[in-house]
């Protein structure tokens, strides 16, 4: 672990200690009520899944075609990181609306399209925990995919009925309820970039191992 | 007392309650109509939803955290073993 | 082009000529496909009579279940004869090979559908002859799209250990816009009242789909096969 890593890891764990004095103090939503405040976390997770989704389709791209190595281990990070926020976008979201709408899960676009985004990563991360030989290359090509298809699976599943509040509120919010969003999205943002550059960290350790182990057997 | 009561009660459901309702923005077709009618039972705090959110994005990231620490302390280990090997 | 379209015809001629030396990918997925089908009848008729609306979704997934072992099946015996590696060098396209292979599993998979619909009509009591051109240019277009997912991914996974359970956990949910549009739009013609304008935008959506799937294949099948 670098000195920089420490530093963001400390530093996101301090404003994720005291981001529910800050959410406290944020204005009661009215017509929601104290369940709004889930939104804090949700929102903020949601987009990092999203980026990290991004991120890995980008690497993978890199490493396909651009032939570099170290892609690849952002692109491991990368799909790792859309599964951790994956998980708590998802998690915190049905939590949510249970209190909003009356049901743990509706099948409206964004969740679903989030929980099939979420599921094409699991499979990514299983892909390439048992794939064996060869599975970066063909963990690039679903990555690539799996980014491509986002647009697709959105409108598909647009077909049916959507009860998603929509994303222009966000800019609309009254500071008060503002800065406390942004405060939570910089502590997710630093613990993002702190544990994928770790986890890229770890994969570039796990090839150098891998190619001191090859080196050792040829010798 | 109770009979003052009844009829005030009525006069303030007339006067407020349709006003009440108008002042809630009528959902549009592509909105959801929120679930109020479920059954008190049904009902569950707000608070423990959004403790349960908090606790579980704590619980979320402590263990990929964890998870994390181990695998890395094991490469470390690894390559540590293999350069003693190999000098 | 001559020269690419001769190597894809080559393929599909080779995956043809070894198919009907002894029909086992055919046979094998076919009398699966009917199976699945039986058992959807089993969950799905009650009292004689079907659930409604079932019809379309237990076609695609009946397709979806046929066309993952067919998949299977097909680059398994690849790579047991190392026939996969060989095509690999030989000096042709790539993207060739890609759309040869693709056009095989093709021919396979509208085999099967050619058995799958009568039998769903027959069992499901759904009107199959309602809206023929319609169904046909649906069941198509999303097994284009199906499979050009399913052969890059299968002709991928060929070096990969346990291949078996990999492509179905991969090809399933990446194949989540293709199945409901093809459930959405064959339930739009399959309903009581049909709803033609739904069923022709989920061919348009299924078409457009098609054509991004197999331009992102054709690319990434050659960095993806390259050791």
């Amino acid at each position: 672990m670098t000195r920089v890593q420490q530093l963001q890891l400390a530093l996101a764990g301090a404003m994720l200690a005291v981001a529910p004095w800050i959410i406290d103090g944020a204005p009661y939503e009215s017509t929601m009520g104290l369940v709004q405040k889930i939104f804090y976390f949700h929102m903020p997770s949601a987009w990092l899944f999203l980026i990290a989704a991004l991120v890995a389709g980008v690497a993978s791209a890199r490493f396909l075609f651009g032939r570099a190595p170290s892609a690849d281990y952002w692109a491991v990070a990368a799909a790792e990181m859309a599964v951790v926020f994956g998980i708590i976008t998802l998690v915190t979201g049905p939590l949510w609306a249970r209190k909003a709408w009356g049901l743990w899960w509706v099948w409206d676009a964004r969740l679903t399209s989030s929980l099939i985004l979420w599921l094409i990563f699991v499979a990514y991360l299983l892909l390439r925990r048992f794939g064996g030989p060869g599975s970066d290359k063909l963990g690039a090509g679903m990555a690539l995919f799996g980014l491509v298809n986002v647009p697709f699976i959105f409108v598909s599943v647009n077909v049916w009925r959507t009860l998603h509040p929509q994303t222009s509120v966000v800019p609309t919010l009254p500071v008060e309820m503002g800065a406390p969003l942004w405060f939570c999205l910089t502590a997710f943002l630093l613990l993002f970039l702190a544990l994928m550059s770790m986890r890229a960290g770890l994969a570039r350790q796990r090839a150098r191992i891998e190619a001191l182990y090859l080196s050792e057997e040829e010798a | 007392m109770t009979r003052h009561a009844l009829p005030l009660l009525l006069f303030g459901l007339l006067a407020f309650g349709p006003r009440e309702a108008n002042a809630q923005p009528q959902p549009s077709a592509d909105e959801f109509v929120p679930v109020a009618e479920a059954p008190p039972g049904e009902q569950i705090p707000a608070i423990n939803l959004v403790g349960a959110a908090y606790g579980f994005v704590w619980v979320v990231l402590v263990g990929y955290v964890w998870t994390l620490g181990r695998r890395m302390s094991q490469a470390e280990r690894d390559l540590a073993e293999l350069e003693r090997r190999r000098s | 082009m001559r020269q690419f379209l001769r190597v894809a015809w080559l393929v599909v001629q080779k995956d043809l000529r070894v198919e009907s030396r002894s029909f086992e990918v055919v046979s094998t997925t076919l009398f699966f496909s009917v199976t699945v089908v039986l058992i959807f009848a089993f969950g799905l008729v009650r009292e004689g009579r079907p659930a409604d609306d079932v019809a379309a979704a237990i076609l695609w997934i009946a397709l979806a279940f046929s066309g993952t072992l067919a998949l299977g099946r097909t680059f398994e015996r690849e790579r047991q004869a190392e026939t996969l590696r060989a095509l690999l060098m030989a000096p042709a396209d790539r993207p060739a090979l890609y759309v040869g292979k693709l056009a095989g599993m093709l021919v396979l998979l509208v085999l099967i559908e050619a058995v799958l619909v009568p039998l769903i009509g027959l069992l499901f009591q759904a009107p199959i002859l309602r809206y023929p051109w319609s169904l046909a240019g649906l069941l198509l277009a999303g097994t284009v799209g199906f499979s050009a997912v399913g052969t890059l991914f299968a002709a991928m996974l060929v070096r990969a250990r346990s291949r078996d359970v990999l492509l179905p956990i991969l090809l399933y949910p990446m194949t989540v816009p293709v199945m409901i549009m093809g459930v959405r739009g064959t339930a739009a013609l399959f309903q009581a009242t049909p709803d033609e304008p739904l069923a022709r935008f989920c061919l348009a959506f299924l078409v457009f789909i098609d054509v991004v799937f197999v331009t992102l294949a054709l690319w990434t099948f050659e960095p993806v096969m390259t050791d």
